[in-house]
């Protein structure tokens, strides 16, 4: 795990790709192309990329009339002004009609950084989760990132990818990506490890250190909030008794509480969430912030041993 | 369609509206009767459109932003045959296909499912830049109220279209001038709004009245303005044809009862 990406980077190449294949693909921001990256398709294709200003909730239903045209949207901006400010056109013109809009946005969690806790979506997954027909899909790295934005294009109907600003790493092996299907990162009998996003190389991390005092752990990378795959989460919450969720996103709404959705009433298991504790983001270093909420693999790794 | 047969189609509309909320027991009928004009003519001399075929890819589009007005939609499309007219009984009841407020899912010859005002509009627009796009000559109308423009949605909608020139685009606004809670002017009075539209970079028609069906044809008729949207701002009178309606706030979202509808349609036959 050499190399660092990030995965709105991946995303801008992708969408170039993407674009060279399918024609029916467009790409609208709201003058944020630069930090979301989509201004490399905008630069490749400029009669397809469409600037809407900074007018996030005109972006959203824009995109939802412009898919009813037989084009595939790829709608951009930060995931607190997509997600966020914009919600309510998310849910009633994108997806209340089950509109094919793909909803792809950056700047997702407190990784952001020194930009500060206006800017650092922690909720964004809760509130598209919640929306009936949603797709919701966190990439671990740029390569997921990637065929993430491929299996998008085929999938009908609306999708949220939640992407991040900070380069991390890129693994080495090529996993396979389906969406609804997660991914089996490491085997181990003693706990059951379900994260996603940046936390899937942090929790690999993690795995190491606790493999040094004996503890083994399996780490599961859940790429598809929803649908999640319950078979995945429930195989492995039965085959390890302990289950603990670890999300850059608030331990309130997100893949925490999706797993516990599967599990509740039918798995009897001990279970933890850790993420960020209904607490607003702060300005600083990527590197810093993570570690001020406790979501770098050092802290990861003791408050596994702690809740298990 | 002659003025003449338009005015009965108007007049059928109405009654579809009478009976629709009546039945419903709820819905909006100071706000689609004050649109009837508007929406029949765009939709009888103007829109290529096919009642057996709504789904037509070539199809021109309609976008109703003010969705409240449902039953003014409805009656439109019932009676040109998009739909069994059977189904306006079946208004706001369960399972029915005319929801309270549009749903494109549901409804063939709905386009988009509005309702939540300010939204409409921006789906009109992606439609028209879609089309556009797509170097297609589909003309896309989308109807908004005064009330609406109170949304800040609207405006970016507006901006949109005149930057991305959306010539194929018609704005119908119904400024009946009356909202829920009392007029625009009590409640957040929405200024010099033909100066606006304008400084937003409409071609702006201002029609006095928005009720008359032959003007309602002839302005949109006109050639379009190569370059630019099109908003034709027509004054109407929330409630029209219904004389104890026209003009009265309380009738925004209220149902006629028995007594009332026996009374509105007794009106509406001398139409």
């Amino acid at each position: 795990m050499a190399e660092k990406i990030a995965t709105r980077a991946a995303y801008g190449e992708a969408l170039i790709e993407l674009g060279a294949q399918n024609d029916k693909v467009v790409v609208l921001d709201a003058d944020l192309a630069n930090a979301t990256q989509t201004a490399k398709f905008q630069k490749a294709y400029p009669d397809r990329h469409y600037n809407m200003g900074i007018a996030e909730s005109n972006l959203v239903s824009v995109s939802a009339g412009m898919s009813t045209m037989g084009l595939i949207p790829f709608c951009s901006t930060f995931a607190m002004f997509g997600a966020g400010r914009a919600y309510e056109q998310v849910r009633n013109s994108v997806a209340y009609p089950h509109f094919n809009v793909k909803l792809c946005m950056t700047h997702a969690g407190v990784s952001v950084g020194e930009d500060g806790g206006s800017h650092q979506a922690i909720e964004d997954l809760a509130l598209m989760r919640v929306i009936p027909g949603m797709t919701v899909i966190v990439p671990a790295d740029a390569k997921e990132a990637k065929k993430a934005v491929f299996a998008l294009a085929e999938l009908e109907g609306p999708a949220y990818l939640r992407l991040a600003r900070l380069a991390s790493p890129v693994f080495e092996e090529d996993y396979p990506f389906e969406i609804g299907k997660a991914n089996v990162m490491r085997e181990g009998p003693d706990a059951a490890i379900f994260t996603c996003g940046l936390m899937v190389s942090e929790c690999l991390e993690a795995a190491k250190l606790l493999e040094a005092d004996g503890i083994r752990v399996s780490v599961i990378n859940v790429h598809t909030i929803k649908p999640i795959d319950a078979d995945c989460v429930t195989e492995y919450a039965q085959k390890c008794g302990k289950v603990i969720t670890v999300e850059e996103h608030s331990v309130i709404g997100g893949l925490g509480d999706a797993v516990a959705d599967v599990l509740m009433g039918k798995v009897a298991c001990k279970f933890k969430k850790l993420g960020v504790n209904d607490r607003f983001g702060q300005s600083g270093k990527a590197e810093d912030v993570l570690r001020e909420y406790r979501l770098t693999a050092g802290q990861i790794a003791e408050d596994i041993k702690a809740a298990l | 369609m002659t003025t003449q047969e338009l005015e009965k189609f108007c007049a059928a509309v109405r009654r579809d509206i009478i009976n629709m909320t009546a039945d419903a027991g709820s819905g909006h009928p100071g706000g689609s009767l004050s649109a009837v004009e508007l929406m029949s003519a765009a939709f009888c001399t103007q829109m290529r459109v096919d009642p057996k075929n709504p789904h037509d890819p070539d199809r021109d589009r309609f976008v109703l932003s003010k969705g409240h007005a449902s039953p003014c939609y409805y009656g439109v499309l019932g009676e040109l045959g998009f739909f069994a007219k059977e189904e306006f009984k079946n208004f706001r009841q369960l399972h029915a296909i005319l929801q309270g407020h549009p749903d494109v899912k549901k409804v063939p010859g709905v386009d988009a499912s509005t309702g939540s005002l300010g939204q409409g509009v921006s789906i009109a627009v992606g439609m028209a830049l879609g089309a556009k796009h797509l170097k297609k000559d589909t003309r896309v109308f989308a109807m908004c109220g005064d009330g609406e423009a109170q949304e800040g949605q609207l405006w970016e909608a507006f901006m949109s279209a005149a930057h991305y020139k959306l010539d194929n685009l018609t704005v119908l606004f119904d400024n009946n001038g009356l909202q829920i809670d009392g007029s625009n002017e009590e409640v957040m009075s929405l200024g010099d709004l033909p100066a606006k539209l304008r400084a937003f970079g409409f071609d702006l028609i201002e029609l006095a009245d928005g009720n008359d069906i032959a003007a309602v044809v002839e302005a949109l008729a006109r050639p379009a303005v190569p370059g630019k949207p099109r908003c034709i701002l027509a004054h109407t009178l929330k409630g029209k044809g219904v004389s104890f309606m026209e003009n009265q706030v309380g009738w925004h979202g209220k149902a006629p009862n028995e007594e009332q509808r026996v009374a509105a349609l007794a009106e509406l036959e001398g139409m």
